[in-house]
């Protein structure tokens, strides 16, 4: 029964990202931007233009190139920027490092603080503190992320001048350099996805609260604390692991931002500029990345959804 | 003495009317706003005028270079201080609501008739229909909203038509899910059985049935989803991908005087201001309007 059902979960995930590969593919081959041209130049002659094409399987019909391009990226060829000719691979390599330690680092503080926070505001519903919370996370997830980004730049590097205002790396800081660099952009996305993560936190343990066999509790009169932590907790675990992988698929919007706001050398500023200068195999390439490891967090919330439900445990 | 007897009559039956004395009377829907709420309503009606006569109470045009330098601090009657080629920010705040409200609440709407109508539309009639919309719809909703934005911009380039056509499509996939799930809800209900018995058809119950009892949750979520509207084109524009230059918008007003800020101007602050303000209100009202009816289904769903 559970296994059914995470195979199932797992095929239709699969099915997803092939759905999500020819939307990306159809989108940028709207408009045939032709590569061969951007490459040789004004000055090619049409025979030269022809073989270029031919080489690069331009005059092939869409579906062959949809194939063709789906299994390369398979493989990991990525294909030829349209600014410059380099590999796609050899563009991204370094910047994806970049964006997933960052990713990483977001991840390692924020997902203890939020469900520290989350914890204790369900703890004591109602009280000042629960409120402040709430309506301080509320105000997070209303804002863009920009907005901040600006005030901690205004506040921390501006005005107390504690941090640099960028984040951009020469690839020889020491660790204390880099650690200044990152702390900009950490502090903005752990503060934007704790903000989500917080309150999916709290709401999780108090639909839990509103259950039978916690209203059980409370008439035995176990205390409220007690009940959250032997009661409430296990049985929410599921719902926040959910949470945690859903906030951090939020977290490739929040890159996208905040790689550009801080000048951050990392796969989402390389998307933007490629998106700038229309370089389509370039987005191609970062939306599949991007897309894939949103589908691959969603499919994760998931699954452990399904795990922690006791009731699909036993086949009926 | 007639006179006054009559009019009391017809009180009583003004009254009888309302079936306000009746046991099992439906709840008043008015709303009662708390504090917070009525404050909010204000500030997102102060920004709605601002909309509408901005241009003309603006003290300078938005494009005009009055202010002496650029990234100046507030004086004479540049209140906010000047931006980074010495234009009012102030005016340029006025000028830019009707981009960036506008834009967002052209899209909404938009993306409401879409998902609305497909929605209903599934659910009420079933079947392959509804497998095939449903799905298409899952596929998009796969998808990070700003990866969709960044991919469809690559390809078309940016247009405020673009820009309001891209967001519509992307959020109609949301209102979709939560209109199909009322609309599945209603279909079922005694009511409708008793609509179907006596024979009316599909549009009659569409039209008396479904949309006045999904009218509610739908209102709810419609503040949402222009928060998340407002968010999205403020965040592309921020990119540089969204509404164009020298056009006013906060999004892209908060990228172009990001410099400043290393000199200690405001001028990118006072924008990213103005949509805190705007979507924190709309937020705290959904917020009061859900504690309130227990409507909290919208709220739920995203």
């Amino acid at each position: 029964m559970m296994t059914q059902m995470v195979l199932r979960r797992i095929a239709i995930g699969f099915a997803t990202l092939i759905v999500v590969s020819i939307i990306v593919f159809l989108a940028t081959s709207i408009l045939p931007g032709d590569v061969a041209q951007i490459i040789l130049g004004q000055s090619a002659t049409p025979e030269t233009l022809a073989a270029l094409r031919a080489e690069l399987g331009m005059d092939q019909p869409g579906y062959v190139r949809y194939f063709s391009w789906l299994g390369n990226m398979a493989v990991g060829d990525l294909g030829i920027s349209k600014a410059g000719g380099a590999t796609i691979a050899s563009l991204i390599g370094g910047r994806m490092g970049n964006t997933m330690v960052m990713a990483g680092l977001v991840a390692l503080i924020s997902i203890p603080i939020s469900i520290a926070l989350g914890l204790w505001a369900a703890m004591h519903p109602g009280t000042w503190l629960d409120r402040v919370v709430t309506f301080g996370t509320m105000c997070t997830i209303s804002v863009p992320e920009f907005f901040i980004a600006t005030i901690l730049v205004l506040i921390l590097a501006v005005e107390l001048h504690w941090l640099p205002s960028t984040a951009y790396l020469t690839g020889n800081e020491s660790f204390t350099e880099l650690l200044r660099a990152l702390a900009m952009p950490l502090l903005t996305l752990v503060i934007v996805v704790s903000a989500q993560m917080i309150r999916m936190t709290r709401a999780g343990i108090l639909n839990v609260m509103s259950s039978p066999y916690i209203e059980m509790a409370i008439l035995k009169g176990v205390p409220r604390r007690r009940i959250i932590l032997r009661h409430a907790f296990f049985n929410a675990i599921g719902p926040i692991v959910n949470v945690i992988a859903l906030n951090l698929a939020y977290l490739v919007s929040g890159v996208v931002i905040v790689e550009t706001i801080f000048a951050y050398p990392g796969l989402a500023k390389l998307m933007i500029d490629g998106v700038q200068t229309r370089d389509l195999p370039l987005v191609q390439a970062c939306a599949m990345i991007f897309c894939g490891t949103y589908v691959l967090l969603i499919l994760l919330a998931d699954v452990a959804s399904i795990l922690s439900n006791p009731r699909l445990r036993q086949p009926k | 003495m007639t006179e006054e007897n009559k009019t009391k009559e017809e009180e009583v039956i003004a009254k009888l009317d309302t079936f306000d004395e009746l046991p099992d009377a439906p709840p008043k829907r008015r709303i009662k706003l708390s504090w917070v709420g009525k404050i909010s309503v204000a500030v997102v009606a102060f920004w709605l005028v601002i909309c509408i006569i901005g241009p003309s109470i603006a003290p300078y045009h938005e494009m005009d270079m009055e202010g002496d330098d650029s990234f100046l601090d507030a004086y004479d009657n540049f209140y906010l201080g000047t931006d980074y080629l010495g234009r009012d920010t102030l005016s340029r705040i006025i000028y830019g609501a009707r981009n960036t409200i506008g834009i967002s609440l052209a899209s909404t709407l938009l993306a409401y008739l879409m998902g609305i109508t497909l929605g209903i539309l599934a659910a009420v009639k079933g079947g392959w229909i509804d497998m095939g919309i449903s799905r298409v719809n899952d596929a998009i909703l796969a998808l990070p909203t700003i990866m969709l934005g960044l991919i469809v911009i690559a390809a078309l380039g940016s247009s405020i038509a673009i820009l309001v056509g891209t967001a519509a499509v992307i959020y109609a996939t949301s209102v979709f899910r939560i209109a199909r799930a009322l609309g599945q809800d209603i279909m079922v209900q005694d009511f409708v059985e008793a609509a179907k018995a006596r024979g009316e058809g599909v549009w009659w119950i569409i039209r008396a049935e479904v949309l006045p009892n999904a009218a509610m949750p739908l209102a709810t979520d419609f503040g949402l989803r222009l928060v998340f509207v407002v968010l999205f084109i403020s965040s592309l524009s921020f990119l540089g991908l969204g509404v164009q230059p020298p056009a006013s918008d906060w999004g892209s007003m908060v990228r172009e005087n990001l410099q400043g800020l290393t000199y200690g101007s405001y001028a990118a602050i006072w924008p990213a201001f103005a949509i805190a303000t705007f979507t924190i209100a709309i937020n705290l009202i959904v917020d009061d309007i859900s504690a309130k009816s227990g409507g909290s289904l919208a709220k739920k769903m995203v």
